[in-house]
Formats: structure tokens, C-alpha cells, sequence
């Protein structure tokens, strides 16, 4: 069985260096690749009861801008050999990469590094954080 | 006849004992000039009975009967659902598949923040006051029937929603008054139900949700802070832009700030209840005692224990609006398969409104001693009086919550009439816009007037929401019982599932 790699894309440049590192290696190991878009969402978020009524509305919208930013860099990949699939999904980064990780039964997680070090970074945490507290597979952090 | 009811407080769901803000020569031109028209439907709406020395309004009666009807009807849904409403906000059935939709918790929470306001503080001191402590016992026995008005409505509510093709939702008492009815051969009485719902929803919206929060929660500012005594005009103003900035400007960051500080505000609220209670938790055993004699037999209460009786109901089903159909507009968002669920996470409603909060509110005024009958201290400077007894400086944190709570309501409220306004007009940025500046006007004048009487025909409009939303839930309840029956057999052959 080939072995599946979970790369956390959202279109930056840190998740654009995570792809590159997460492909050179798919390439030697003879890997898949499975971008995930995460969409930050908390089900315990409050909004005005306009917003409730047009929650729907706006996922389905904020779905096609995520698969229109990670798509395309998926067929590129697709079309450089190596094999990947991507999805967008609203939840918790961390939570998520480590839940989809589960679910394909993959052996790593990419991440790229935003590269904060500000006070509100280490105050809030970041995704690297909570993968390596989380994670059910290996992470490997892309500075 | 009018005044006497208004005066002793009894007929405003939010009414403090506060006195209106201001009057001047323009305002009083406006009451007199309108008086006579809206003081009949004031008194229709609010038509009370003399019961035992005081007036009972029949409205509340008619809220009140329906709750034991529906809890009936419903086998004790509150009670033996409890469990069930308690999973589902807590996500235990929610499909991850969803996720970005809204959840059974944010429907509750945006439902809540419409309902938890000035009633909680203001209303229960008012019913402390005139009913003594036994009138809690009412409150709480008419909140936990509530519970039953508030499943029915929020189920028939997500049932018959219109979807539209964008992905946006209309839901609520219009749309399952004329389309629930029309299914029984009944179009014309549905629409005609749904037309009067409409237009005193239009009318509650701009009144009770809006012109008076705006009215009470400047008359709590300017007694804090000088500098706006006699400037309703600026209050007005000001919360008519942050109003107009989150519903016409769509900027939701302050709306979404509000969402936020007003579910803090509500647990500071309780914990500093709380606080006081275990402060004297040595009076706890008396004060519970007082509570149970005080309903049964009352001292000091003009009408005795049906006085306490009448005072509990009242407060509660001003407070927690079952039976009103608002909050079916705000639950009808969710994203479920069945709509019974919503109805299962509405009830906690009348529970967290009415039997927690306000419930707490009664606590605090019972222990620390502060009600005394015949002395002029009702309304929330009773309840400020209680809570400034162990934690001086409370009624500073009261008058924010205040300002606050009015501002989500009239969030939730300026909503609620918008679907009203729509269903009426038809959809439309152009017409939803002309309600929406409407609205704004709204705010400023219900801050800077003493208009009594436009005040009182609005409040009452919102509880003639009540007359058809219950005319049609009678009607309709068959079908929420098949729906119901429908869902327990899915629960009890594994077809639903928890997730978690």
C-alpha cells in the first residue's frame, strides 16, 4: 500500500514551502499526497440570527474559495507525477489534520510554519502546537 | 382603567418601575395626538380580569394555558427530553460532515440572547415586589410549562422553513401558519393568521424589541452617568449607529462582540447570584421556605397566593416569550434532518431564561432581605438594592448588562421583524433596507421621547404575536406529534445515532 502524507495547505507562502518539501519527499518514498484546506470554525461561535440564516449560503461559498485556492496546486502536482488528492473542510486545524490523518490511516503530517513569534503567537498557540500534543502520526514542521 | 394596570407595573414585559425617560411639550403633543387610537388595543391586547385585588390580563392566561396543554399533549416533553436537548447542544449527534453549518448550540445561544434581557433583572424585581417571594415558585412552575410552547413552536418553525435557491432560509409563525394550515384546507384562515402575526411582529419589533430597550437602558445609563441626563436624543444616537453599522452596514465584528460579551454578561450575572447566595447560605434554607409558604400563602401580597400566582406567570411569560413564536424565526436556521431536534434544543430556553436566571434574580432579592412591601423599591433598582447589599459597586456591572442585553435584543429583534417585513413585502435589499432605516429611526426616538402610548401599543403588539402563533400551534400540533413519534422511533431502532 502507498503510503499517504496529510499536508495543511491554506494558500500561504509557510503552506506553499510545506507542499514543495511534502512533494520532493512523495517523489522519493513513491507517495500520495492529500492537501487539506481547513477552514477555522467553532461550533460554539455566536451569531446574529441574519447570520444563522445565511450560515449555509456562506459555507457552500467559503467550500469553493478554499477547493479554488487548492485545486489548482493539486493538478499541478498531479501533473508533475505525483499522485494527490486535496479537500477543504471547516474545523479546528489541529483537530482536523490529526481526525483526516485517522481517517486515511496517513504516515505524517506536513505543516508549514507561519513563523510568528509574536506575543499573541505564543499566547494563542499555534497549529504546530497542537499537532505535536494531538497528532496520531508523525509531524514534520516546514520552517 | 388603563393607567391603573400600567402603573402597577403589571402589563410592560420589560416594565422596571423605572419611570419612561423624559417628557417634554413635542412628546406629550405626539401621546395625546395618538392616545385615543392605540389606548383600545392596548387594552384589548391587555384586557385583565380583576382577580382577588389585583388585575390578571388574559393574555398571560392564554400564554399560560397553552403551555399546560402542549406539555400535556406532549407527555411531559421537558421533563423526558431533558436529557436528549441537553446531547444535542452538546454536538454528541451533530455530523462532522456539517461542520461550517450551524450547530443546535449556536441556534440556542442567538435564541438566548434575544430572550435573556431586561426581563431577567428588571421584571423578576417587579414580580418580587407585588407577589412577594412565592411568586418565584409561579415563575418557575410557568417557565418549566414554557418549555413545551417553546418545542412545539421551534419544531413547526424548521419544519415548514423556506429554502431558497441561494442557500439562505426564512423560517418562523408566518410560514408555518400559512403553509401548516393551507396542508389542511384552511389557506385562507392560515394566511390571514400569518398577515396578523406578521404586522404585529413588525409592530413588537419596533416596540418592545426596540424602543423601549432603547427607552430602559438609557434611563439606567443616565442614572449612573450624569453627563447624559436629558440627552436621550445623543444615547439614541449612538445606539442607533452601532445598530445600523451591524444590520445595514453588515459589519458583524460589533455584533459579533455583543454575541460574545452578552453570554459573559449572563454568567458574571448568575455567578455573582450565586455568590451572594453562598455568602448567606445560612439564610438559603429560609429564604427557600419563604419562596414555598410565600406561594401558597402569602403575607403582605395584595391577592394573596393567587396575587403571588399571577405575578409569577406574568414575569415569566414576559420573560422568556414561549408561546410568542420569536424564537422559531431564529431556530429555523439549523441545518437538520429532523426538525424535532430544534424543538429539543429550544426548550432549554424557558429553562436557562426563566428557571435559572431569573430565578437566581428572586434568590438574591429573598435572601439578602431586600424586598419591602408598600416601598416604592421595585423594578431593577430592587434587584440593584439586592445585589448592592453583599457587593457594592453591582449596580454599575447592572447597568452594562442592561445596555447590553438591549442591544442584542434589539439585534435579534430588528431580525425578527426584517422576516415579518419580507414575508409581508417581499424579499428585497431595497424593501429590507426601507425597514432596516426605519428601524434606526426607531431607536432614537424611543431613547429621546416619553412616548408612553406608542411605547404600551407596541409592547402590546407583541404579545397579540401570541394570539395567532397559538391559534395555529393548537392546529398544527397533530403534526408535531407525528413528527415527534416519527423521530423516537428512529432514536430507539439505532437509525440516529450519537456521532461522539
Amino acid at each position: 500500500m502507498t503510503d499517504i502524507f496529510i499536508v495543511g495547505f491554506d494558500g500561504s507562502d509557510a503552506a506553499q514551502r510545506a507542499v514543495d518539501f511534502a512533494a520532493a519527499r512523495a517523489k522519493l518514498a513513491k507517495a500520495k499526497l492529500h492537501l487539506v484546506q481547513v477552514l477555522e470554525w467553532s461550533p460554539y461561535s455566536f451569531h446574529t440570527p441574519e447570520e444563522l440564516a445565511e450560515r449555509h449560503k456562506r459555507r457552500e461559498q467559503e467550500l469553493d474559495r478554499a477547493n479554488g485556492i487548492v485545486q489548482p496546486v493539486t493538478d499541478k502536482l498531479n501533473a508533475s507525477g505525483i499522485e494527490t488528492t486535496c479537500e477543504a473542510r471547516h474545523g479546528n486545524a489541529g483537530e482536523l489534520l490529526s481526525a483526516i490523518a485517522e481517517e486515511k490511516s496517513a504516515v505524517q503530517i506536513i505543516v508549514g510554519r507561519a513563523g510568528g513569534s509574536g506575543l499573541a503567537n505564543r499566547l494563542l498557540g499555534s497549529l504546530a502546537i497542537t499537532l505535536a500534543q494531538a497528532s496520531p502520526v508523525p509531524v514534520t514542521i516546514v520552517p | 382603567m388603563l393607567k391603573s394596570i400600567l402603573g402597577a407595573g403589571a402589563s410592560l414585559p420589560f416594565m422596571t418601575g423605572v419611570a419612561f425617560a423624559q417628557s417634554d411639550g413635542v412628546d406629550q403633543a405626539i401621546s395625546d395626538a395618538i392616545a385615543p387610537i392605540v389606548n383600545p388595543i392596548v387594552s384589548l391586547v391587555f384586557y385583565s380580569v380583576p382577580v382577588f385585588g389585583t388585575n390578571f390580563p388574559l393574555i398571560v392566561g392564554w400564554l399560560v394555558i397553552a403551555a399546560v396543554v402542549f406539555t400535556v399533549y406532549f407527555g411531559f416533553i421537558q421533563f423526558r427530553g431533558f436529557k436528549h436537548s441537553i446531547e444535542l447542544v452538546r454536538g454528541d449527534y451533530f455530523d462532522p460532515k456539517d461542520a461550517g453549518e450551524v450547530t443546535p448550540f449556536q441556534a440556542l445561544a442567538t435564541a438566548l440572547s434575544g430572550t435573556v434581557g431586561l426581563g431577567n433583572i428588571a421584571g423578576v424585581g417587579v414580580a418580587v415586589y407585588l407577589g412577594g417571594p412565592g411568586a418565584t415558585f409561579w415563575m418557575i412552575l410557568a417557565g418549566l410549562l414554557g418549555m413545551a410552547s417553546k418545542f412545539t413552536e421551534c419544531t413547526l418553525g424548521v419544519h415548514y422553513r423556506n429554502e431558497y435557491k441561494d442557500g439562505t432560509v426564512s423560517g418562523g409563525p408566518m410560514y408555518y401558519l400559512s403553509k401548516g394550515l393551507s396542508e389542511d384546507g384552511k389557506a385562507a384562515l392560515g394566511k390571514f393568521l400569518a398577515i396578523f402575526f406578521s404586522i404585529c411582529c413588525i409592530g413588537g419589533a419596533l416596540g418592545g424589541g426596540n424602543m423601549f430597550q432603547a427607552n430602559q437602558s438609557f434611563a439606567q445609563i443616565s442614572s449612573i452617568i450624569p453627563f447624559f441626563e436629558g440627552k436621550g436624543w445623543l444615547f439614541g444616537l449612538i445606539m442607533a449607529a452601532l445598530v445600523g453599522i451591524v444590520i445595514i452596514g453588515g459589519i458583524k465584528s460589533i455584533a459579533r462582540v455583543t454575541e460574545k460579551v452578552v453570554p459573559a454578561m449572563a454568567i458574571i450575572y448568575v455567578g455573582a447570584a450565586l455568590i451572594i447566595i453562598l455568602m448567606n447560605v445560612g439564610e438559603l434554607p429560609a429564604a427557600i421556605s419563604a419562596i414555598f409558604t410565600g406561594a401558597f400563602s402569602p403575607t403582605a401580597v395584595a391577592g394573596g397566593a393567587i396575587g403571588a400566582l399571577i405575578q409569577g406567570f406574568k414575569r415569566a411569560a414576559f420573560s422568556n416569550e414561549a408561546g410568542i413564536g420569536s424564537a422559531s424565526i431564529a431556530h429555523s436556521a439549523v441545518v437538520t434532518k429532523h426538525p424535532v431536534t430544534e424543538g429539543y434544543v429550544a426548550l432549554l430556553e424557558p429553562f436557562i431564561d426563566t428557571v435559572v436566571i431569573c430565578t437566581m434574580t428572586s434568590l438574591v432579592i429573598t435572601i439578602t432581605g431586600s424586598w419591602v412591601p408598600d416601598s416604592g423599591v421595585t423594578g431593577i433598582a430592587l434587584t440593584s438594592k439586592a445585589f448592592e447589599a453583599d457587593i457594592s459597586g453591582f449596580g454599575y456591572v447592572l447597568a452594562i448588562a442592561a445596555v447590553l442585553f438591549a442591544f442584542s435584543t434589539m439585534i435579534s429583534w430588528s431580525y425578527y421583524g426584517l422576516k415579518a417585513w419580507t414575508y409581508m413585502f417581499g424579499e428585497g435589499k431595497a424593501k429590507e433596507l426601507v425597514f432596516k432605516a426605519i428601524f434606526c429611526v426607531f431607536v432614537v426616538i424611543g431613547a429621546s421621547m416619553s412616548l408612553g402610548p406608542v411605547i404600551d401599543f407596541s409592547d402590546a403588539m407583541i404579545f397579540a404575536m401570541a394570539i395567532a402563533n397559538i391559534i395555529g400551534l393548537y392546529m398544527l400540533m397533530p403534526k408535531v406529534k407525528a413528527l415527534l413519534a416519527d423521530y423516537q422511533a428512529r432514536l430507539a431502532s439505532g437509525e440516529i445515532k450519537k456521532i461522539k
